[in-house]
């Protein structure tokens, strides 16, 4: 396959946040902390981790809702780390995002017909009212609600509704990069299905790159080409998803993995399940070196005072790992 | 071996509940004629299509229908209380401590201008007579069973402060907080990774053991449902389709609508290149098609299904297994 065009490329963002009230009880949470990626046009790429690991934040950074405190994003070629206003939105036709709470990101004012209509006619893809209807007719069907619900307002649709709802949105401006939040978390198997396919259709056809968070490892093989897999604001394991998933080679995947459930009552996990040891540590007082040592079934001295980079195992370049022991951990060879 | 038949034992019983909605286009008859029973310490799933009407079935189970909603229902009792025959204010009361619900839009359901602790302290100080600080060492308690790194500190943070699955828990932790007789809980692991949602799930399974707490989840996740569902009904286009025991019912569907769903789940195991989608969309509750309302989507399609709509029957060699399909036997010896 010829390389295609680099449309996104994030380098070392940084995100931290001040939470709790002011005085002394004020906690800093790091978000993410030193994440790069790239994303290459028509290539859909999964990131997938915990509840609380940065992945909304870094999502909300790569579409300029929050700005990162240091580091680079570039799209397209330009610099848009400090680009603001309205040259911003402009760019955002290029860059659309796919809400993680639906309900909330959709104005409660505005039926439906606005509510996507609303960026076509900001940007210009559409004259007249009976175009704008037209247009968003189709992409109603498109995610597969009828278009006679057009007139409705969202608080009168269902969970899985109102995601399909956000996503029309997105596809409105037919942007080049799609960042999907949690997209089909509150879907159904079968229409999960469609929307999946859907997107993945429209990447391959017209070259969209697509960036798509998601807990369900399941979803992330069908939809990811690469698969980023994310602890605590930092990549540990980065690269083509068949080999990610086939041959874990960093201990949290392996554990994420281990745990993905499976409709067989027979094969019931919930107690035997391997779960990880501990707790989560929290983002306002992160572990010191690797992030996951805490929690390691590997570990070792050098873990809880060494940080480990992203590198590239001997044996492939297919994918990058940040773990000392990863040669030993994907052959499954340490001692747990 | 069916407690739910036992009077004693019923948490639940409802009949012949019905809602549906006003519209500008019409009536919108969302659930047509629901029966469901949870007894104590049961753990019952809900299973359907986006949009067949399960969340509105739990609104009005609660009493918290959507302004344009109307609700009928012939029998609506929670232990030895009838909730019909309460009044506005009986009912309220009812809802905060005999009754709790996890609603499935998160960040709309918590108060966004006051602190976590705040809004569960409030449940404490409200209903059990606890001071300031009693109050709030208890929602730190209460942070830490569903999980959310560093408890104290982060008990002052706002809403918007949480990423989407710690919002989730917070939810729950609102709706077990004065361990109610029964929770509903609306999609409550949607957000939430394979591990925090086994914590969740142990969590809500502990509940059910020691405290005999009744629980009605609703769930598109049939992982989730072959790990902690006793029973499962299965919902389609506001009517119970299928319901029966989750060991039977998960290996031997009986409509082909849980049928179709069992196939389309997708597997972390292997990647294929599309994922299995029901064909067609499911009918706008507005204007359902004639006969049996699955049948324009259905493989096992023969005339009578065209014309006369299948009543739930019990099948012939199950007990307590129901199923509303004129093919029923077929379809469940053609699965085995
Ligand atoms: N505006 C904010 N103020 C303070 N803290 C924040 C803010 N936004 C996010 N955080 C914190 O940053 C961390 C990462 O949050 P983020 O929403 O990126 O997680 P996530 O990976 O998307 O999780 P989930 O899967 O649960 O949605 C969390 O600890 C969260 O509480
Ligand atoms: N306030 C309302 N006014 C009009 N129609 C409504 C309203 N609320 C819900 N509906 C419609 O009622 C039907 C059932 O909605 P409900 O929210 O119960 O679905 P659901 O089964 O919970 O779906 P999901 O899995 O997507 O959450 C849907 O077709 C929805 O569009
Ligand atoms: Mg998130
Ligand atoms: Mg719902």
């Amino acid at each position: 396959m010829p390389p295609s065009e680099l449309v996104l490329d994030a380098r070392d963002l940084h995100k931290t946040f001040h939470t709790g009230r002011s005085g002394l009880r004020r906690a800093r949470v790091s978000a993410v902390d030193g994440v790069s990626l790239q994303l290459h046009a028509g290539e859909s790429l999964g990131i997938v981790g915990e509840s609380g690991c940065g992945k909304s934040t870094l999502a909300r950074m790569l579409v300029g809702l929050e700005s990162p405190d240091s580091g680079s994003i570039v799209i397209n070629g330009k610099d848009v780390t400090k680009v603001r206003g309205r040259d911003r939105r402009l760019m955002r036709a290029e860059v659309q995002m796919v809400f993680q709470d639906p309900y909330t990101s959709l104005d409660p004012r505005m039926t439906v017909l606005e509510l996507i209509g609303e960026p076509l006619v900001v940007h210009k893809r559409v004259t007249g009212a009976a175009e704008r209807r037209s247009r968003v007719a189709e992409l109603l069907s498109l995610v597969n609600l009828a278009p006679e619900l057009m007139h409705r307002y969202p608080h009168q649709f269902s969970g899985g509704q109102r995601q399909r709802i956000g996503i029309a949105r997105a596809l409105a401006l037919e942007p080049r990069v799609l960042v999907c939040d949690e997209p089909v978390s509150a879907l159904d198997m079968s229409v999960q299905a469609q929307v999946v396919n859907l997107l993945r259709d429209l990447q391959q056809r017209m070259g969209i790159a697509l960036l798509f968070i998601a807990h369900d490892l399941s979803v992330v093989r069908h939809v990811a080409d690469r698969t980023a897999v994310m602890y605590l604001g930092r990549l540990g394991e980065v690269g083509d998803t068949d080999v990610v998933y086939d041959s874990p080679a960093h201990p949290y995947t392996q554990a994420l993995l281990s745990a993905s459930p499976v409709v067989d009552r027979s094969r019931r996990r919930l107690a035997n399940r391997i779960t990880l040891a501990g707790d989560p540590p929290s983002p306002s007082d992160p572990p010191s070196g690797c992030r996951f040592h805490t929690r390691c079934r590997f570990k070792q001295d050098r873990c809880a005072s060494e940080t480990p980079v992203l590198r590239s195992l001997s044996d492939s370049k297919e994918r990058t790992v940040a773990c000392h022991f990863a040669e030993e951990v994907r052959e499954g060879a340490l001692a747990g | 071996m069916h407690a739910s038949a036992d009077s004693t034992s019923r948490a639940l019983e409802v009949r012949g509940l019905s809602v549906t909605f006003a519209t500008r286009r019409g009536p919108v008859p969302a659930v047509v004629d629901v029966d469901l029973q949870v007894a104590r310490g049961e753990l019952v799933a809900l299973l359907g299509e986006s949009g067949s009407g399960k969340s509105a079935a739990a609104r009005a189970i609660m009493g918290l229908s959507d302004r344009n909603a109307t609700v009928g229902a012939d029998t609506l009792r929670l232990g030895d209380t009838d909730l019909l025959s309460l009044t506005e204010q009986g009912r309220r009361r009812t809802r905060g401590t005999r009754m709790a619900m996890v609603f499935q839009d998160a960040l709309s359901a918590l108060n966004p201008v006051l602190s976590i602790g705040d809004q569960l302290g409030e449940l404490y100080r409200e209903h059990r007579d606890m001071s300031r600080k009693q109050a709030r060492a208890a929602s730190v308690d209460l942070l830490a069973q569903v999980g959310i790194p560093a408890p104290d500190k982060r008990v002052s943070d706002y809403p918007h402060q949480f990423s989407g699955g710690m919002r989730q828990r917070i939810l729950i932790a609102m709706a077990i907080a004065l361990r109610p007789e029964l929770i509903i809980a609306d999609e409550p692991t949607t957000a939430l990774d394979v591990t925090v949602q086994a914590q969740i799930l142990e969590l809500l399974d502990s509940l059910r053991r020691d405290l005999d707490m009744a629980v009605l989840l609703i769930t598109h996740d049939l992982g989730v449902v072959s790990e902690v569902a006793d029973r499962v009904m299965v919902m389609y286009a506001g009517r119970v389709v299928e319901a029966g025991s989750a060991d039977d019912l998960l290996s031997r569907p009986a409509h082909p609508y849980t049928e179709a769903l069992l196939r389309s789940v997708p597997r972390a195991d292997r990647r294929d290149a599309t994922l299995h989608a029901i064909s067609g969309s499911p009918p706008s509750p507005a204007n359902q098609p004639a006969g049996c309302p699955f049948h324009p989507r259905c493989e096992y399609v023969i005339d009578l299904c065209r014309t006369s709509r299948p009543a739930l029957t019990p099948l012939e060699d199950a007990t307590a297994r129901t199923a509303a399909c004129h093919r029923s036997e077929e379809v469940r010896h053609a699965t085995v």
